[in-house]
């Protein structure tokens, strides 16, 4: 048998495990009490549905019944209405839910999953479709991840304060978008961009003299070091005090965070270049600053992304973290700090999920314009 | 020692070149590496003159320096005894005038540039015009046959056709001095003869004076009009051969006897180089 026919046995006996373990689940829902103390009119026809539909997404699998991309988006489709119908009903019996809801929630857990292994199992011949595929994939993971989040909550009836529900979360999401785009404003825009652009900016000019004059080697990185050493909850406050309230303080964290790493990764990646290219510059009597951008700073790109990549997670957090540490009534970080004492956790998880997003994108672009630079290396170009 | 020094071809012409047929003029070369095992003589006591179109290999087993001697000729290596002239000046002088086109074991071509933009390197770095650049790239690209491949990447191509850019590239500056080595060393058989046919073309087209460094001997018998056989510890001549092989010639000429002649030559003096220090 061939590696990739072992490969494929073992992936269908994954999809049949999760398809037995999702009729399993359908049947301890049938006979187990689904909400303590009652049911509603309405919530019977609904579970019943769910029961029915995930039964028969469980079974069509194990029978080999449309066992093609058809099958697989009905599927999803299915998955989608059971979750929508759970959800629904448990919302009518928060904190009521009995171990028959806990195997439904099981079942379309499982289902789900049934579903991201058949999409991961999807050969798709166009290039452009399949990157949109690439992130189909994670994003269905998300939402599982989610309406699990969602079942749990409301099953259990956890306290808000604890851990609200997507829903509440999602609800004061849209209900202060003023607020929020006021702190993302103050925190992001202003705050991280100009420091990380001056973090970078500098770690990236330093490097570059560094590279030149070889005491500054020895001299500087020891202290850029100790620069990056320094924690941040002592630094902030006495940027504060240096810079105000306002974001410069907190741009300035930022640089202090994001400064080291660029410096080391662009010195390391100056001396990237091999003795043969060095070689190959000096045999047409190559200036220093022709050598430098024709060969060690396109030599120097992957290093230098790898550190704008770190920086673009570190800046976001410096930002938020200094905000703690003095700032006027806006911002990302003095939101969470005042809405914490204020038991407000929705809105702490609000700020959370907008700095998630935006921090996601702004990795995102960044290890998207890496691979536009470094088309040519052996990691990008595939 | 002397005794083998004296079979050189010791010419009795004074050191300094004012002759313009010679294009490089070594004597009494010697090069020492300090290391922390003691030194490393790499190269002793070195005489060696090379006229304006001489096709020159310097052969022997590895570690006999014939890789360091051409980095002195291109002044990426120092000599610490003896002198050298390139074109009738010293390497580092020749170097900034760009007197040679130097090619590495590796192609060494850069991957985030087109093949045609690899070529345009040192056009660019020497400041010429983009017009130039332009006919020059079309010129070399023709002249080692990959017309059709300029808006290629090097790792899109197969290793003997990127040495045959990393050629181009050599060739684009225009020198009159070609610095080879081991060019074709990394290739399977079949493409190194066709790339030594080529190479032969080549300089039979441009008349160009070229040095190169091979551990093999059909391919500098072949290809040579003088070979240069060196050997180990420390690195030396051991025999200097002209060859008598008509300059147009193809592949067949490796049947003749008088290419089996040489060849053998070249093969006894490798052989005596190394057990002389065995």
């Amino acid at each position: 048998m061939t590696a990739e026919a072992i490969q494929q046995k073992k992936r269908f006996d994954m999809s049949g495990l999760l398809a037995w373990f999702i009729v399993a689940m359908v049947l301890v829902g049938l006979f187990t009490t689904i909400f303590t103390p009652d049911m509603g009119v309405m919530d019977v026809p609904r579970l019943a549905i769910c029961l029915v539909i995930l039964a028969i997404a469980g079974v069509r699998y194990e029978l080999g019944f449309m066992r093609n991309m058809v099958g697989d988006i009905i599927l999803g489709l299915v998955t989608a209405i059971a979750a929508w119908l759970l959800i629904g009903t448990v919302a009518n019996h928060v904190g009521e839910a009995a171990l028959g809801f806990w195997a439904l929630t099981a079942a379309t857990w499982a289902s789900a999953w049934l579903f991201v292994d058949r999409l991961a199992s999807w050969k798709l011949k166009s290039p452009a479709l399949a990157r949109i595929f690439n992130l189909a994939i994670p994003a269905v993971f998300g939402v599982t991840l989610l309406v699990l989040w969602q079942l749990i909550v409301d099953g259990n009836a956890i306290p808000k304060v604890l851990l609200p529900a997507p829903s509440e979360i999602w609800i004061r999401l849209t209900g202060s978008v003023p607020t929020l785009w006021a702190d993302f404003r103050q925190t992001f825009l202003k705050a991280v961009i100009a420091g990380y652009a001056m973090g970078c900016g500098s770690g990236f000019l330093i490097a570059i003299v560094v590279d030149r004059v070889p005491f500054l080697r020895r001299g500087l990185l020891p202290v850029g070091n100790l620069v990056s050493a320094l924690p941040i909850v002592g630094v902030a406050p006495i940027m504060v005090m240096w810079f105000g309230f306002d974001w410069p303080s907190k741009a300035a964290v930022v640089v202090i965070m994001t400064f080291f790493p660029m410096l080391v990764n662009t010195v390391s990646g100056l001396a990237a270049s091999d003795a043969m290219q060095r070689d190959l510059m000096r045999t047409y009597a190559s200036s220093y600053w022709q050598t430098l951008f024709k060969l060690r700073l396109p030599m120097a790109m992957p290093f230098i992304f790898n550190a704008l990549k770190i920086n673009s997670t570190l800046a976001l957090i410096g930002a938020i973290v200094a905000e703690f540490f003095g700032t006027p009534i806006v911002g990302m970080g003095f939101r969470i700090s005042t809405e914490v004492g204020r038991m407000n956790l929705d809105m702490v998880w609000a700020e959370i999920a907008i700095a998630a997003l935006a921090g996601s994108i702004f990795y995102g672009l960044v290890a998207l314009a890496e691979r536009i630079v470094t088309f040519w290396h052996p990691s990008v170009r595939g | 020692m002397t005794a083998v020094a004296s079979a050189k071809d010791v010419t009795m012409v004074d050191a300094k070149s004012d002759d313009p047929s010679r294009v490089i003029d070594i004597d009494k070369l010697s090069l020492t590496f300090e290391t922390n095992d003691g030194p490393v003589h790499a190269l002793s006591d070195i005489d060696l003159k090379i006229e304006k179109g001489d096709f020159v290999s310097f052969i022997g087993p590895s570690g006999c320096g014939k890789t360091t001697l051409l980095r002195v000729i291109a002044d990426l290596e120092q000599p610490t005894e003896g002198s050298i002239t390139v074109n009738g000046v010293s390497p580092e002088e020749a170097r900034l005038n760009r007197a040679y086109g130097y090619v590495f074991q590796a192609a060494a071509l850069y991957p985030w540039r087109t093949i045609a933009k690899n070529i345009a390197l040192p056009l660019e770095i020497m400041g010429l015009s983009r017009a130039e650049q332009k006919s020059r790239i079309e010129k070399n690209l023709d002249l080692v046959n990959l017309t059709g491949f300029e808006k290629k990447y090097p790792w899109q191509l197969s290793g003997g056709m990127q040495q045959r850019a990393s050629i181009a590239r050599a060739l684009a500056v225009e020198p009159d001095l070609l610095l080879m080595d081991e060019p074709f060393g990394a290739l399977d058989e079949i493409v190194r003869d066709h790339l030594n046919e080529q190479l032969l073309q080549l300089w039979a087209k441009t008349n160009k004076t070229v040095v190169f460094v091979t551990h093999s001997i059909p391919e500098a018998v072949f290809l040579s009009t003088k070979i240069v056989v060196l050997c180990p510890r420390p690195g030396r001549i051991y025999d200097v051969i002209e060859s008598d092989l008509p300059r147009d010639r193809n592949l067949d000429v490796r049947e003749s006897p008088e290419f089996l002649k040489i060849a053998h030559r070249v093969r006894e003096g490798l052989k005596a180089g190394h057990s002389y220090e065995d």
